[in-house]
């Protein structure tokens, strides 16, 4: 059994990467038998204190690079540093890091409480000590009146919130969360992750967590890590990851997008199937330009105004109603297809009608290069 | 219009439900009704002849004869002409201990096998589970001669235990208590091993990550996330052993020799070597009573384990 004291003892705070709860992985390989890797060649800084999201498609890799770093799974390749100290080879039961886990994994034959308290019992914390840590979390997480409760009688959200417990109550200096959220439904997913958020806030613990849903990502990530194919597609706060995609995969996983194949036409300009843009970027090494349907104006075809540049003519085929936005699909040159968002932000807003025509404005500014 | 139509209905209506009642009786019967004969034929009946004879005397040649009598149990208690003798209290205790060690080392030598054969791979895991259930497609009595060998006086198992002082030189293992306790597991390692696969099949991985994620391992690792997600499989282990176990005959017959007399033996004899009906009546009558007594207890007592358990009785 082990003291506390036995864990790995923290860093120096303040220390950049190697402080209590950041995390550096480099190289870090894993390549289950007879298949492709699963985490190929990763290298990540993770913050002490950050919110830290691995978002991608299911198979990506995210949830195996989650496991290295709980010590669920040893890296064939790479090295873990937790808090400034080498891990990948320290089975999980000596990390400082506690998992939250997708289908919670609370044990069926111990209440709540006992399942909270679960951690610090075997680090040997006894009676009155760990009763009162216990309570503490209990309170924090607002599940005190479930205490004596079995698992099984909880319902969805209480058992998310009884899993978090039982990781936050062993002052762990990273929590993992490997997609908590994904069995509840909308409503109650979108107040756990506000909740979750402040939690982290609150205690200052780094938080890495697992998910597919660009949308929880996009809520609560200081960072994202966009994964695909065992590999990092980009890293960066939310804002950049979103606002300027890398590649094809970024764009389009993370929200809608356009994009079109270009081929360069001069300083600022490229051509795309659309017809001839006018870019304020130079073209590097991009083969593609991409918008995002947000950043399309709409205007009636016979009202552009003259001074605006890259429009283009075409025809609603398709306008969703979504409430506070409208989605629109226009044909323009024939047979490309123009995604664009319009905010419905008047009372009587005038919205376009499928089968009108309407010209489309891409703003120079708008239009990202992003590679293939 | 209304009123004359209203009578007309319900006559109608009640047909509809008694048609009802009568096809859930139907299924009821088609369901249940096979088990229910397999039991009354099979164990009820015989049962109850044997209740019979119980109270019967025995004539010259043992079979039951009138007039009715208690002298049988008396026997079972160990009351006879010659006064009162400890032989039955002993061989009704040796039997529960000897079925008791045969459950527990079933138990203990179950759980490595069976996370051997789940840690291997899926396609030859039924092969490796079919190894376990074929010698139990074998003859009983063929199997335990075979031990009866492999623990004789010149079996090289022998010679380790005359070397760890175990026998007397020029003795075997056989027969002794040791020889049944060995036939006994054996025999019903099989019974142990199947429920538990069973559960253990079943087992919720994430639940031992989940410990070791709080600082769990090595036999508390186990005991915490293992053992109490395979406590149905054992349970039922155990009692698909322990109760053969306790009336097995053919085992401390062949193995256990006169000083390892179990109850099983007992009842045999009184039906073959030395006839004594009434007496072998009774004294399955008092087994039974006991091997029901047990299933309740057990029954009582894994109900605190939780509902998961019940099913397993």
């Amino acid at each position: 059994m082990l003291d506390s004291t036995a864990l790995p003892a923290s860093a120096p705070p303040n220390s950049g990467a190697a402080g209590r709860g950041a995390i550096t992985l480099s190289g870090i390989t894993r390549i289950f038998a007879g298949s492709v890797p699963a985490v190929d060649g990763v290298d990540l800084t993770i913050e002490a204190g950050e919110f830290f999201t691995l978002l991608g498609p299911s198979g990506c890799g995210k949830t195996t690079l989650l496991r290295m770093i709980a010590g669920f799974e040893t890296p064939d390749k790479g090295r873990i540093l937790i808090s400034g100290k080498e891990m990948q080879n320290i089975p999980a039961h000596l990390r400082a890091v506690n998992t939250v886990f997708q289908s919670y994994a609370l044990f069926p034959h111990l209440n709540v409480a006992d399942n909270i308290g679960f951690g610090l019992r075997m680090r040997g914390i006894k009676g009155a000590e760990r009763a009162k840590r216990v309570n503490a979390i209990m309170d924090l997480l607002q599940i005190g009146q479930f205490a004596k409760r079995n698992a099984a009688q909880l319902s969805g959200g209480q058992r998310q919130r009884v899993a978090l417990a039982r990781a936050l109550v062993n002052e762990p200096e990273v929590v993992l969360l490997d997609e908590p959220l994904s069995a509840l439904d909308a409503k109650l997913r979108n107040e756990l992750q506000i909740e979750l958020l402040r939690m982290q806030k609150r205690l200052g613990m780094t938080f890495i967590f697992v998910t597919h849903d660009q949308h929880e990502a996009l809520v609560m990530s200081d960072r994202i890590a966009v994964m695909s194919k065992g590999r990092l597609q980009q890293v960066g706060p939310v804002l950049d990851v979103y606002e300027k995609p890398r590649n094809v995969f970024v764009a389009e996983f993370l929200g809608l997008s356009n994009i079109w194949p270009i081929t360069p036409a001069g300083p600022g300009a490229a051509d795309t199937p659309l017809g001839r843009l006018e870019i304020t970027t130079p073209v590097a090494n991009e083969r593609m330009a991409m918008i995002r349907p947000e950043k399309i104006w709409i205007y009636s075809d016979n009202a552009v105004p003259a001074d605006k540049k890259n429009i283009f003519k075409g025809i609603v085929r398709e306008a969703i109603y979504m409430g506070a936005s409208t989605q629109y699909r226009i044909e323009v040159a024939g047979e490309q297809t123009v995604l664009a968002l319009d905010t419905n932000n008047a009372a009587a807003e005038r919205s376009w009608r499928a089968g009108e025509a309407v010209a489309v404005e891409i703003k120079p500014d708008n239009i990202m290069l992003i590679e293939a | 219009m209304s009123v004359t139509a209203e009578p007309a209905i319900i006559p109608a209506g009640k047909t509809a439900v008694q048609q009802e009642g009568r096809a859930k009786a139907f299924r009821l019967w088609i369901t249940a009704g096979p088990g229910l004969g397999w039991v009354i034929i099979f164990l009820l009946i015989p049962s109850i002849i044997l209740l019979g004879i119980s109270f019967l005397s025995a004539d010259d040649y043992g079979s039951p004869a009138m007039p009715l009598t208690v002298q049988p149990f008396q026997q079972v208690a160990g009351y006879s002409l010659l006064g009162w003798d400890d032989g039955n209290i002993l061989i009704f205790l040796r039997s529960l201990e000897q079925a008791g060690i045969a459950t527990v080392v079933t138990a203990l030598l179950s759980y490595p096998i069976v996370f051997f054969i789940m840690t291997r791979h899926e396609s030859i895991r039924p092969l490796l589970m079919l190894f376990i259930v074929l010698p139990s497609w074998t003859n009983q009595v063929v199997r335990t001669y075979a031990w009866s060998i492999m623990l004789g006086p010149t079996a090289p198992l022998t010679w380790v235990a005359h070397s760890l002082g175990m026998v007397p030189p020029d003795l075997g293992i056989v027969p002794g208590q040791f020889a049944v306790t060995t036939g006994l597991a054996y025999n019903y390692l099989p019974y142990m091993i199947v429920p538990l696969y069973a559960s253990a099949e079943r087992l919720d991985w994430t639940l031992v990550e989940a410990g070791r994620d709080l600082y769990s391992k090595g036999f508390s690792l186990f005991w915490h996330t293992v053992f109490p997600q395979t406590l149905p499989g054992l349970l039922s282990g155990l009692i698909f052993v322990a109760i053969p176990a306790f009336g097995d005959y053919v085992v401390p017959s062949l193995l256990g020799g006169d000083r390892a007399l179990m109850i099983g033996s007992l009842i045999a004899n009184q039906f073959t070597e030395t006839p004594d009906w009434p007496y072998g009546a009774a004294l399955t009558m008092i087994m039974l009573v006991f091997t029901c007594g047990g299933l309740v207890a057990f029954r009582v007592l894994t109900r605190k384990f939780g509902g998961s358990v019940e099913a397993t009785i």
